[in-house]
This record gives structure tokens, C-alpha cells and sequence, in this order.
């Protein structure tokens, strides 16, 4: 099968995936947003408008560097990276919050709710919100206010009410269920703007082309500083979305190998990983069919990941609609070797990569170390890692850091 | 004609309405559930829905959601919950309907799940996940094995679709009160009898009024407009006390507050 950038139809299907699978109730709201979405994109004072955010506000385009001494220590192929680190909030996540707060003022709606794990994607709408000036509560897993204190101070001061969720595992998973919940009830008034290319048909569209501008600028600018295009892009994936907008405008580019790299966690076993696509199934879960790690009854599994950000048991479907086409190859990194990644980053060149592109990264080394020098691979640096600075310190918890040693 | 059908036919020949509750399989476990689907048997309510639990229901709120948790901290089972209806669909005359995720009803295999809960005495199913769009090929299924499939609007349901909706319905239409996820609520919402009455003029099929409703004055609201009222929450709150109180005082709790609505929704006819 052929992967076609025409996706998703009218139904919101990549392939055989995605669709919407929610409550009667939402559709009204889901309809809204998939009707005014079209009209935005016709719009050419609505593109202009967040292309002028994404210049002045976000910091865009955002460079692709070459990471020479993190290159050299591999021993092959050359690693570029693609700096989604140095955008206003630390992550690629402000792309789409910024144009979905353009489509909930279009909307007329005046509340805002989120859900996050990492707490990137929590800081990014607090962000758009303050900059719209619309009130906005982000629902989040008890486990990771924990392990990314940073951001719920971040929030909180950017005016955002965060609501910690204690529900289930206390993660991504559970923090969009309780933002379904609210917007079960506030969707009159209220936009959900949802962090990923997960959840019901027209979110993993909207997300994806709102995130295409990491993609699209890698793509000139790799044809611009490397004058071709790469030979790999690499990118993490938890929901996904960073990977589909690195992915997406070089889906039509045979020469150009496409590795997706989710959560190997601690190892292989259900439970030890949040690797969806490696090990789940085709099923449902938050709205949408796709991969997704479940038991024999249906019922979601709990997933493990050191990164909150990739500790989720879904995937969008456009990833599972690759997968199924053969044209992005998916593969996973387990924890340690995330930290490791991190850690070569930090000392080679600079850079505290965020814990779920360390993942992207620890992928990238391996594969450039097994490549010719003039093979080029871009890495989808999705995240800036000062949030991760104080659990890394835990987890390595030794005194080297000053801490008392974790557990 | 399936059996809920037949059972409408009769109430609306002799004027009355259906009482249905709503009980969480497996909660506390599932000896409770057939005990207590028993004793609504046995109060003459006219259909029992069974909730299988799932581990992420998004319509839920609280107390429905955590009856759930409790069930599946245990590892309930779809098949030993098929189980129990098998035992308790002979023994009581109401029929009973499930509330199932689609997750599962996919997991488990849209043939297969019909198949196996109609072969234990389930009549129907509510798959409150399943918009129209996508309900056609579990719908199919369902018209070749009479298995009724029972489709849901809500206050946000534009009317066009609504028409749609109902015509895709079977059994009966699950008519949401209000904007929001299940539990109790004090009043219902003003527009609600006013929805209700445009939806009689454009369907044949029963109109049953769930989410918020808990208290005899609902009840008495909802008689004349609705052909059944549908009680969740009220009822698994109630049944949680299991886990603490004796279980007869639990089942006569619940046959209690059952009768009172009971009473409210049909008050000059027996049970
Ligand atoms: C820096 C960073 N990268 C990646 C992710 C994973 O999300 P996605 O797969 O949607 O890009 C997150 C999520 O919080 C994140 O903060």
C-alpha cells in the first residue's frame, strides 16, 4: 500500500484508521471545529495571522543545526537537528496550541481546557491562553505534577488552573479522559485543545497541519544548508505529533526514510513499555481507532515510560496508517538508553534535550554510527530538557547532584 | 418483534411506564450483580441495563466511573459477566440491555459479541461511543439477530440528526437529559420536556429519559412525556454501600428507593 498525503477523508480516515469514537455530545462540538477549521484554511488572514505568531511570538522558523561533535562521537552518518527546543516554551507543542486558540476565538467559545503530561503541552496553552486572554484549566495525572513540577509552576503563573487528575495510572491517559469529561458537559462554551494527533476526527488532522511547519522548514532548510534532502528523518513519538509534523511533508519523498521512535521503557514485557505501535493492537481508545495497548477484553493497559510525555497506551492513526503502509518504520528506546542519549547531548554539544526527544536521539546515534559520513540524518528535537533536570537528578540520585539517592 | 420490544408493546397497551435501572457488573462482584438484578426482577422493573465495565469511560462521571474501577481491580471479565446473565436472564422476566464500549465490543469481535450476549438472554446493547456514523456494521449485525441496538441524542444533537439517529435505533431511543456525563443531578434542564415532545412526533420508538435523574419529582416530571426512565448513578451509589454494609440491608436499600420511583413514575398501577 501506498502512504498518500490526501488523508484524512471526509470521516477523518487514514487508511482504515482514526474515524470518531465518542459520546453523542461531542459531536456538535467536533463538527464545529472540523467546519470552522476549513473555513480557517481558506482564510488567508488566518494563516497570516499565526504566521506572524510563529515568527515574532514563537521564535520561526527554528534552526537546523548541525551537530558535529555529537556526529563525530558516533562515527557515521551526520546528525542534524532540528531545534523545536529553542521555541517559546521549550517545545514544538506551541505550534498547534497557537492555532487552535485561533480557531477557539473564531468559534466564539471563551474557555479553554487541555490535558498534559510532560506539561509542555499544559504550558503552551496557558500560553496561547494568556495571549488570547481566554481562561483555561489543564487537567493533569498526579504522577506527572510530580515528576514535572517545573511546568505546574509555569502554568499557575501564566494563570492557568491546573487540576491534578488522580484517576487510573495518574498519567497522560487519564488526564484526556477527565478533559472529556469536562468538555462533556462545557462544550457549548468551551474548546478542548488537545495536545496531539490523537483523540476524535478532526484533531489528528488539525494537530498534524498545525504541526507541518516543523517539516516543512526542515524540508527547505535541509535543501538550503545540506542542498538535498535528508536521507533520514527521526523523530519521537508518544501521541504523536511531533513525529507526524516532521513526517508529514516528506511523506511523497521516497529517497527519504522515515523512523519513528516511541517509549521501550524497561523492557518488553506488557507493562514495562509504552511502545503502542511495536506491541498493541488496532482498537479504540480517547475517540479514534489506532494502535493502542490493550488486554483481550478491551480494556486499556497500563503503560510505562521514564518520559511523561511518551507514557501513553495510544497512538494518532496516522501513525498506525504508516505503520500499516510500510512507510515510516517505528521502533523504541528504552529508558536508560534515552538517558544516555541525554547525557551525550548535554556533554557533545550543549544541549539538555527534553527526556522524550533524548529518545528520538539515542535512536538517531545508533543508526547514524551504522551509516556512511555522507548520509545526513535531521532528529526531531522536540523539547528543551530543564523540566526533566530535577527527575533526571532522582532517578540518578546519587552525589554527584547533592541529592539523597532515589528510592 | 425482540424482547424489548414486546415488552413496550404491553406497557403501552396498558398505559405505563418502564423503570429501568442501571447496575455496574461486578461490583462489588458478581454474585452481588445477580442478586441484586434479582431483586429489580422481582420489584417489576421492566428492563435492567448492565454497565461492563471499561477502563476509560469518558461519559461517566464519579460514582459510575469508580464502580468501574472497583470491578476491573478485580479483572472482571466480559465472558464472566456473560456468564452471569446466562444464569440471571432465566430466572427474571425484565430483559436485560448492556452499556459496553465500543473498545470492547471491537476487542471482543462485533459477530462474536452479539452472538454470545444474545445466547445468554441479553436483548440489546447501548454502545454510548458509537455515533451514527460509525454504528453501520455493528447495526447490521444486529438487525440479523434481532439484538436491539440502542442509539442515544442529547441536548447538543442538532434536530436533523436527530431524526437520523432514531431512525438508526432500535429497541428503544436513550434520550440524554443534559449536557454533561452521568450522575445525579437536582433538577433536570427546563427544554427537556419541550425536546422530548418534538421528539414524539418524529419517531414510533419508546423515549427513555437518562443521566441526572434520581428523584421521585424527576420521575413524575418525565412520566407523562417519556415511555421509561433510566436511573444509574442513584442506584450504583447505593450498591457501593456493599462493600461495607451487610448485603440484605444493601438489596432492601436499593429495592426501597427503586420502589419509591417506582411509584412516582406509575402511581396508580401495581408493580
Ligand atoms: C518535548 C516533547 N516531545 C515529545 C512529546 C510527545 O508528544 P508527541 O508525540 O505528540 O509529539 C512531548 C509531550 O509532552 C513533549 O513535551
Amino acid at each position: 500500500m501506498h502512504a498518500s498525503s490526501h488523508v484524512p477523508d471526509a470521516a477523518g480516515r487514514f487508511g482504515e484508521f482514526g474515524g470518531r469514537y465518542v459520546p453523542e455530545t461531542l459531536t456538535y462540538a467536533l463538527d464545529q471545529l472540523a467546519e470552522e477549521y476549513e473555513r480557517a484554511v481558506k482564510d488567508s488572514a488566518f494563516q497570516a495571522e499565526l504566521d506572524e505568531l510563529w515568527k515574532n511570538y514563537v521564535g520561526r522558523p527554528s534552526p537546523l543545526y548541525h551537530a558535529r561533535r555529537l556526529s563525530e562521537q558516533c562515527g557515521g552518518a551526520q546528525i542534524w537537528l532540528k531545534r523545536e527546543d529553542l521555541n517559546h516554551t521549550g517545545a514544538h507543542k506551541i505550534n498547534n496550541t497557537l492555532g487552535q486558540a485561533l480557531l477557539t476565538r473564531r468559534m466564539g467559545k471563551t474557555r479553554v481546557i487541555a490535558e498534559t503530561g510532560a506539561g509542555q503541552h499544559g504550558v503552551a496553552t496557558a500560553t496561547a491562553c494568556a495571549r488570547f486572554g481566554l481562561p483555561c484549566v489543564v487537567y493533569m495525572g498526579e504522577e506527572d505534577i510530580r515528576r514535572q513540577a517545573p511546568n505546574v509552576f509555569s502554568m499557575k503563573l501564566l494563570g492557568a488552573e491546573v487540576r491534578p487528575v488522580t484517576s487510573g495510572s495518574r498519567t497522560l491517559r487519564d488526564a484526556i479522559n477527565e478533559a472529556m469529561r469536562d468538555w462533556m458537559s462545557s462544550v457549548e462554551t468551551t474548546h478542548y485543545i488537545l495536545g496531539s494527533v490523537v483523540g476524535p476526527h478532526p484533531f489528528p488532522r488539525i494537530v498534524r497541519d498545525f504541526q507541518s511547519v516543523i517539516g516543512r522548514e526542515a524540508r527547505s532548510q535541509s535543501r538550503e544548508q545540506l542542498g538535498r534532502l535528508p536521507e533520514m528523518v527521526v523523530a519521537c513519538v508518544g501521541g504523536g505529533s511531533n513525529a507526524a509534523g516532521m513526517f508529514y511533508p516528506f511523506v511523497e519523498d521516497e529517497g527519504v526514510e522515515l523512523v519513528g521512535v516511541e517509549a521501550g521503557g524497561r523492557g518488553e514485557l506488557p507493562g514495562q513499555h509504552a511502545a503502542t505501535l511495536s506491541f498493541g493492537h488496532p482498537g479504540v481508545l480517547h475517540g479514534s481507532y489506532s494502535f493502542v495497548m490493550q488486554d483481550e477484553d478491551g480494556q486499556t493497559c497500563d503503560v510505562h515510560s521514564i518520559s511523561a510525555g511518551l507514557d501513553y497506551p495510544g497512538v494518532g492513526p496516522e501513525h498506525s496508517y504508516w505503520k500499516a503502509s510500510g512507510r515510516v518504520r517505528y521502533i523504541h528506546c528504552r529508558d536508560d538508553e534515552a538517558m544516555a542519549a541525554f547525557d551525550a547531548l548535554a556533554r557533545n554539544e550543549g544541549i539538555l534535550p527534553a527526556l522524550e526527544s533524548s529518545h528520538a536521539v539515542a535512536k538517531a546515534m545508533e543508526l547514524a554510527s551504522q551509516r556512511s559520513k555522507e548520509e545526513a540524518i535531521i532528529v526531531c528535537l522536540s523539547g528543551r530538557g530543564d523540566k526533566d533536570a530535577a527527575e533526571i537528578a532522582r532517578l540518578k540520585g546519587n552525589a554527584e547532584f547533592g541529592m539523597r539517592s532515589a528510592e | 418483534m425482540s424482547a424489548i420490544d414486546q415488552v413496550f408493546q404491553q406497557l403501552r397497551s396498558q398505559g405505563r411506564k418502564a423503570f429501568i435501572p442501571f447496575v455496574t457488573a461486578g461490583d462489588p462482584d458478581l454474585d452481588f450483580t445477580a442478586d441484586v438484578l434479582r431483586e429489580l426482577g422481582k420489584r417489576g422493573c421492566s428492563l435492567c441495563e448492565i454497565g461492563v465495565p471499561y477502563s476509560d469511560p469518558i461519559a461517566d462521571g464519579p460514582v459510575i466511573q469508580a464502580s468501574y474501577t472497583r470491578a476491573l481491580e478485580r479483572k472482571i471479565k466480559l465472558r464472566e459477566i456473560l456468564g452471569m446473565t446466562a444464569r440471571v436472564s432465566r430466572e427474571i422476566e425484565a430483559p436485560l440491555v448492556t452499556m459496553v464500549s465500543y473498545a470492547i465490543v471491537y476487542r471482543h469481535g462485533l459477530e462474536a459479541f452479539v452472538r454470545e450476549a444474545k445466547e445468554t438472554g441479553v436483548a440489546g446493547a447501548i454502545v454510548p461511543d458509537l455515533l451514527v456514523e460509525e454504528s453501520g456494521p455493528l447495526a447490521e449485525i444486529c438487525r440479523r439477530e434481532d439484538f436491539s441496538l440502542i442509539q442515544l441524542v442529547t441536548p447538543t444533537t442538532p434536530r436533523e440528526r436527530a431524526v437520523r439517529i432514531a431512525d438508526a435505533s432500535s429497541g428503544f431511543l436513550y434520550c440524554v437529559s443534559v449536557t454533561g456525563i452521568t450522575g445525579e443531578r437536582r433538577s433536570l434542564p427546563p427544554q427537556l420536556l419541550e425536546n422530548i415532545a418534538w421528539l414524539r412526533e418524529q419517531t414510533e420508538l419508546p423515549l427513555c429519559i437518562g443521566f441526572g435523574v434520581s428523584q421521585p419529582e424527576h420521575v413524575q416530571q418525565l412520566a407523562p412525556v417519556a415511555d421509561g426512565v433510566i436511573v444509574g448513578s442513584a442506584i450504583v451509589r447505593r450498591i457501593a454501600e456493599a462493600a461495607v454494609h451487610p448485603r440484605d440491608h444493601v438489596l432492601a436499600d436499593v429495592g426501597r428507593y427503586v420502589e419509591s420511583l417506582m411509584a412516582a413514575l406509575n402511581p396508580d398501577g401495581a408493580a
